[in-house]
């Protein structure tokens, strides 16, 4: 069997009202908490990035896994906020958590999907008994332009997944992916925000990608949407993820415990993998999970997991996603926000 | 923190906490060679839990110019479980809920950037409990 044996999640402290934004930039708050279906998100501290947060995230991947960090083989961050240009994020993270130098170490970018991505290859190198242990994380400080509708939703967080094949906690069931050149969202060598094709975004690229990667899993897997627990689709705003569950027949509460997106906002490559951390908190024995991502440029990973009757023995080994997301929360106001995430740029 | 061989150097104690323990059973963090209190030369190396306990502090509203940026914030002097004392900042609270014998547990964080162009230095951090 191969599967996640260990998975863990980790979001900042720091959060801003959608409101707080809305009212900084003359938009009526109470549309765009209606629209978007958000009423805050997550701001990484100043000393956070996505090597903090890949850390954090994969020492409760291992607490929930239980293994020596030496048998780790891979490790993969798939990220679109890389702290450096050039040099790895993973070499700080595998130093950090007691890892390698035995391991084979990479960061990933796909847009928002980078993070499914480094599942996908972790869950590859386990099925071809190329080691025992492979860990993939998405996680992301993500950018907004000032004033631009993505400062709604850019956010900071990420989560981790051990593959193996010794005490999986949910098996990998069935893969697939959809990926196509579609220029919906981007950003350049140095330029310090993403721009994007406003409502291109939608049909031809989120909805086209999300829905022909669900459509062919299901096909591929002979299921039906009423054969899961629980289904998270990558989350963008509030309304995509659940118009894509909709239309692929997914109900309400089917995707209520995967969709984060109204405290966290978009955690870009922690998007989906976050919210199926949240769903793998409590999925029971028995019980089958569906995640779709989406990366623009574009493309998406799906994934079907069973969970077996281990789940429940490490589900309360580390702090739930829920947990830290409902925890501990500081506000911050505009001016501070715009601080924390250089928005307000210095001489020196 | 000055440069990379240096940065390079001190990766086990800043990323891993491993620190070490004298014959003696005193610990400390960062490492020495010689036990300070009983001039002991014998160790064994130890990986801290990272939990602990706040002994003193203090709040920097003044900083040196590398943590401009980052002030005012929260220094305090912790004691591990294990015994070692070492000094950390303390971030993600209110100053007010910083008190002396304040649990906290030591996360790793970002501590500063070489300038615009230089190496990011990462590190321990306490946060409460």
């Amino acid at each position: 069997m191969i599967g996640i044996v260990g998975f863990g999640a980790y979001v900042p402290a720091y959060r801003i009202k959608s409101r707080t934004i809305a009212e900084q930039w003359g938009d009526d708050a109470g549309t765009i908490e209606r629209g978007l279906l958000m009423q805050e998100k997550t701001v990484p501290g100043r000393d956070e990035d996505t090597i903090t947060i890949s850390v954090a995230a994969a020492k409760n991947a291992l607490k929930r896994a239980g293994i020596d960090p030496q048998k780790i083989g891979a490790v993969y961050i798939g990220s679109e906020s890389h702290p450096y240009a050039v040099k790895p994020s993973g070499t700080v993270v595998i130093d950090a958590l007691g890892i390698g130098p035995h391991v084979h170490v990479a960061d990933l970018e796909f847009a928002c999907k980078a993070g499914a991505e480094s599942m996908y290859i972790c869950y590859s190198h386990i099925k071809s008994g190329e080691m025992d242990y492979a860990m993939g994380i998405g996680a992301d400080t993500s950018q907004g332009a000032p004033g631009d509708a993505l400062e709604y939703s850019a956010s900071a967080g990420g989560a981790a997944f051990i593959f193996g094949r010794e005490n999986v906690v949910a098996e990998v069931m069935y893969t697939h992916s959809f990926t196509s050149d579609t220029p919906d969202f981007w950003r350049r060598e140095y330029e310090h925000y993403p721009r994007h094709g406003g409502r291109f975004t939608g049909e031809p690229a989120y909805f086209k990608h999300v829905l022909g990667c669900a459509k062919a899993l299901l096909e591929k897997s002979n299921m039906k949407a009423e054969d899961f627990a629980h289904a998270v689709f990558h989350m963008p705003n509030g309304k995509f993820p659940l118009k894509a569950g909709k239309i692929l027949g997914f109900k309400q509460e089917q995707m209520d415990q995967g969709w984060v997106v109204n405290l966290m906002g978009n955690t870009y490559s922690g998007s989906s993998p976050t919210g199926m951390a949240a769903i793998l908190d409590v999925l029971k024995p028995g019980e089958k999970a569906f995640m779709i991502s989406f990366g623009s440029g574009a493309g998406s990973d799906g994934f079907i997991f069973e969970a077996t009757d281990r789940i429940t023995e490490v589900q309360g080994l580390a702090p739930t996603t829920r947990g830290i997301l409902e925890g501990k929360r500081i506000f911050l106001d505009y001016g501070k926000y715009a601080a924390y995430r250089r928005k307000i740029r210095f001489d020196n | 923190m000055a440069n990379s061989q240096r940065y390079t150097r001190e990766i086990p104690r800043r990323y891993r906490l491993e620190g070490q323990r004298f014959v003696s059973g005193n610990v400390y963090l960062p490492m020495r060679y010689i036990d300070p209190e009983t001039g002991e030369r014998k160790f064994d190396p130890i990986r801290l839990s990272g939990k602990g306990t706040i002994l003193s502090f203090t709040e920097i509203h003044i900083p040196a110019d590398t943590y401009a940026r980052e002030a005012p914030f929260a220094v305090a002097i912790i004691e591990t479980d294990e015994g070692a004392r070492l000094t950390a900042q303390v971030v993600d609270c209110n100053f007010e809920d910083i008190k002396i014998g304040s649990k906290v547990e030591l996360i790793f964080r970002k501590i500063m950037e070489e300038g615009n162009s230089g190496i990011l230095n990462y590190g321990y951090k306490a946060i409460l409990v």
